[in-house]
C-alpha cells in the first residue's frame, strides 16, 4: 500500500492550469473533477486526496500538515510567508502583482491610501520605496477602490490587463512576476519523502519538455 | 482595546487541565527516566534573565521576547529557550574542571507568536546538553538519545534529518567568497524555498560549473549514499573535513543500531542561529511541525566568556502529545461515597487502599446532588452509607 499523498488545490483561477499540468505529467486525474462541487476528492488509482481550497489557504493546509503538498501562487505565498517548502516553479498561471490607480494622478503625499487583497506585501513594497502608506485591506474587486475615491492606488495582481483597461485604470509599476509553486510540509517531505521525490520527478520532467519545444 | 472577558487569557497561554495534566506528566516522567539512565543529570534555572545576557545570547527572535522591567530598570526576559541559560550556568560555574558534563532539563520556555496567536506562547521543552565534548561521539549520543528518549514515551513512527550547518556555510563562502553572499543564499535555505535559491544561483555571476556545483547541493538529501555526492561537488577538499564528520556519525549510529531512523539533509538550516555543526530536527507523523531539534553550538558559551564544544537537543511536550495520539491512558480513580455514621470505617479503608497505591476519591454523601452522575466519572465506586453492609458498584 501506497502511502496516500493528500494535496491542497486552489479553486478558481488556478485550478485548470494546475490539474492539467498533473494529468500531463502522467497523473491519471478524473475528468469530472473539474467541475464538481465536492471539496474532498480522493483518486484511490493514484493513491491522491484532493483537497479543494480558497487559493489564499493552501499554504495554511500544508503549513499545518493537514495537506501534505499543495499548489499556490508566488503571490500567496509573499503573502502568507508559511513555514512551508516552495519545491518547484510550476510556470502555470502567470501574471504579476503590480500599482494601479486612475491615470495622470499622483499619490497624496501626506497618508496616500493603498487598497488591496495583500496588505503585506503592498506595506512591503512601499516601506522598501521609502513611503509611508495607509493600507486598506479588501477581499475583491479592489479596481472599484480608486474608482470611488477610496483610496489612491491599488495593488493586485494583474495577468492580461483587462480589467484594469475595462475599469479606466492604468498600471504604474510592476512590483513581481507570479507563477504557481509546488508547496510541501516539511514533516511530509521527510515522512513520505518517496512519494514526493517521485511527484517532484516527473513535474520536472514535464516542466524540462514543454521548455524544450 | 476591547474589554477582555472573564475566562481570557494572554494570547497564546494555556491551561493544562487534568486529562492533559497526566498525560503530559506520564510522557515527560518516561523521557526523564530515560535521560537519567544515560546519566544525566537534571537542573533548574530561572523564569526570568536579563535580557542583555540570556536575552541577547539566546537565537530566538527579538520581537519573540516577553520582557520586562526590574526595580533597578534592567530590562528582563521570559526565558525563550534552556540552552542559553545553561550555557550562562556551565560557562560561570560547572565548567571548571575540564571535563564534559552532562545536564537535562524540563521546563517551559516563552515565545510571543506574531501570527495566530492561538499557537502556544509558553511550552515545555524537555532536553539534554552535552558540554565540554567536541568529539562526533558527543553528536551521536546526542541523537541516539532523542530516539530512545522518544521511544519510550511511546513514539514510533519518527524520523531524524540530519544537516551540517558548518558544512554549507564553508561550502558557499568557498564558492560566493564574501560572508554577506553567503548569507543571502543561506537565507532561502533557512525560509525552504528552493525556488528562491535556485533564481538566485543563477542570477549570480559565477561561471557555470560554480552555479552547477550550488544548484546540485540541494540535492544533498537522503542516506548515506550523499555524502559520495557532497564530496564530489568540494574543490580542494575544503568541508571534507564537515562530510566526514556526517559519514563517521553514520558509522555511529550503525553501532547503535539506529541508523534506520536517521536521513541526511544538508539543506537544513535553522532558526536558532548558533548551530555551528552537526544539527538535526525530528519529524513525527500526524504532525506538521517539527517535534524537537538539536545540534552542535561551539560557540554560544563564548558569549559567557569560556571556550567550548557543546551539543543538544530539546524535545517540545506539546507536539510529542499531538504525535502520540490519544492513545495514553490515565490511571483509574476509584470513589469511597460516605454517610457521617460510617465516617471512620470509610477513613480507615480509604487508607488501606491508598497505602495499596490506588488513588481513592473520599466522598461525603451529603455533598453531592447527583450521584448517578457523580459516580460515573470513577473506575469503580463503594458505597458506605447508612449502617447496612458495604456496597460495591462499578
Amino acid at each position: 500500500m501506497k502511502d496516500v499523498l493528500t494535496i491542497a488545490m486552489p479553486k478558481g483561477r488556478i485550478f485548470e492550469d494546475a490539474a492539467d499540468l498533473l494529468r500531463q505529467a502522467g497523473f491519471q486525474l478524473p475528468s469530472e473533477f473539474d467541475d464538481s462541487r465536492k471539496l474532498i476528492i480522493d483518486v484511490p488509482e493514484e493513491s491522491f486526496r484532493f483537497i479543494l481550497a480558497k487559493p489564499m489557504d493552501v499554504p495554511t493546509y500544508v503549513e499545518h500538515g493537514v495537506a501534505d503538498l499543495g499548489i499556490a501562487g508566488k503571490d500567496v505565498m509573499l503573502e502568507e510567508e508559511r513555514d512551508v517548502y516552495e519545491l518547484l516553479d510550476l510556470k502555470i498561471s502567470a501574471c504579476y502583482l503590480a500599482v494601479a490607480g486612475l491615470p495622470n494622478t499622483k499619490m497624496n503625499n501626506i497618508a496616500p491610501k493603498i487598497a488591496t487583497k495583500y496588505p503585506n506585501i503592498a506595506a512591503a513594497y512601499f516601506r522598501e520605496q521609502g513611503e509611508q502608506v495607509e493600507i486598506i485591506k479588501l477581499n475583491g474587486s479592489i479596481e472599484l477602490a480608486p474608482m470611488i475615491g477610496l483610496a489612491d492606488r491599488i495593488v493586485d495582481i494583474v495577468s492580461t490587463g483587462r480589467t484594469l483597461k475595462e475599469n479606466g485604470l492604468v498600471e504604474y509599476e510592476r512590483i513581481v512576476d507570479i507563477t504557481s509553486r509546488l508547496i510541501v510540509n516539511p514533516a511530509s517531505f521527510r515522512l513520505k519523502e518517496e512519494r514526493v521525490n517521485e511527484l517532484v520527478e516527473r513535474l520536472v520532467k514535464k516542466l524540462q519538455s514543454s521548455k524544450g519545444l | 482595546m476591547s474589554r477582555l472577558f472573564m475566562f481570557e487569557k494572554p494570547l497564546g497561554m494555556r491551561d493544562t487541565l487534568p486529562e492533559l495534566f497526566d498525560r503530559k506528566r506520564m510522557v515527560r516522567a518516561s523521557i526523564e527516566k530515560e535521560m537519567e539512565r544515560w546519566g544525566y543529570r537534571f537542573i533548574e534555572t530561572p523564569t526570568l534573565e536579563y535580557y542583555e545576557t540570556v536575552g541577547s545570547a539566546s537565537a530566538i527572535l527579538d520581537q519573540q521576547l516577553f520582557k520586562l522591567l526590574d526595580q533597578q530598570g534592567h530590562t528582563l526576559v521570559l526565558r525563550p529557550d534552556m540552552t542559553t541559560p545553561i550555557a550562562r550556568i556551565a560557562a560561570s560555574r560547572l565548567l571548571k574542571k575540564d571535563m564534559p558534563i552532562r545536564l537535562a532539563y524540563a521546563a517551559n520556555v516563552f515565545r510571543a507568536q506574531q501570527r495566530e496567536g492561538g499557537r502556544p506562547a509558553e511550552f515545555e521543552q524537555i532536553g539534554v546538553e552535552c558540554i565540554g565534548d567536541c568529539t562526533i561521539s558527543a553528536d551521536a549520543e546526542g541523537i541516539a538519545l532523542i530516539i530512545s528518549s522518544l521511544q519510550e514515551a511511546g513514539l514510533e513512527d519518527f524520523k531524524l534529518s540530519v544537516g551540517h550547518i558548518g558544512f554549507a556555510h564553508t561550502f558557499f563562502l568557498k564558492i560566493l567568497g564574501t560572508e554577506e553572499r553567503v548569507e543571502a543564499l543561506k537565507r532561502f535555505l533557512y525560509e525552504k524555498n528552493y525556488v528562491g535559491y535556485r533564481e538566485h544561483v543563477n542570477g549570480l555571476a559565477l561561471s557555470s560549473i560554480d552555479k552547477q556545483r550550488l544548484l546540485a547541493f540541494l540535492k544533498l538529501r537522503g542516506g548515506i549514499e550523499i555524502i559520495e555526492l557532497a564530496i564530489s561537488l568540494l574543490e580542494n577538499d575544503e568541508g571534507k573535513e564537515d562530510v566526514l564528520q556526517l559519514q563517521q556519525l553514520f558509522e555511529m549510529m550503525v553501532d547503535y543500531g539506529l541508523e534506520e531512523k536517521v536521513k541526511f539533509d544538508l539543506t537544513l538550516v535553522s532558526h536558532m542561529s548558533y548551530y555551528t555543526g552537526i544539527l538535526f530536527e525530528v519529524y513525527a507523523g500526524k504532525v506538521g511541525f517539527p517535534i524537537a531539534s538539536g545540534g552542535r553550538y561551539d560557540q554560544l558559551l563564548q558569549k559567557f566568556g569560556k571556550q567550548a564544544g557543546a551539543t543538544g537537543f530539546a524535545i517540545r511536550i506539546d507536539r510529542l502529545l499531538e504525535a502520540l495520539g490519544d492513545d495514553i491512558e490515565s490511571s483509574a480513580v476509584s470513589c469511597i461515597f460516605f454517610s457521617p455514621e460510617r465516617r471512620k470505617e470509610a477513613f480507615q479503608y480509604a487508607q488501606e487502599q491508598r497505602k495499596l497505591g490506588k488513588k481513592v476519591v473520599l466522598q461525603d454523601i451529603n455533598g453531592v446532588m447527583d450521584i448517578d452522575n457523580c459516580s460515573n466519572q470513577y473506575e469503580d465506586i463503594t458505597f458506605l452509607v447508612g449502617n447496612a453492609g458495604r456496597e460495591t458498584g462499578i
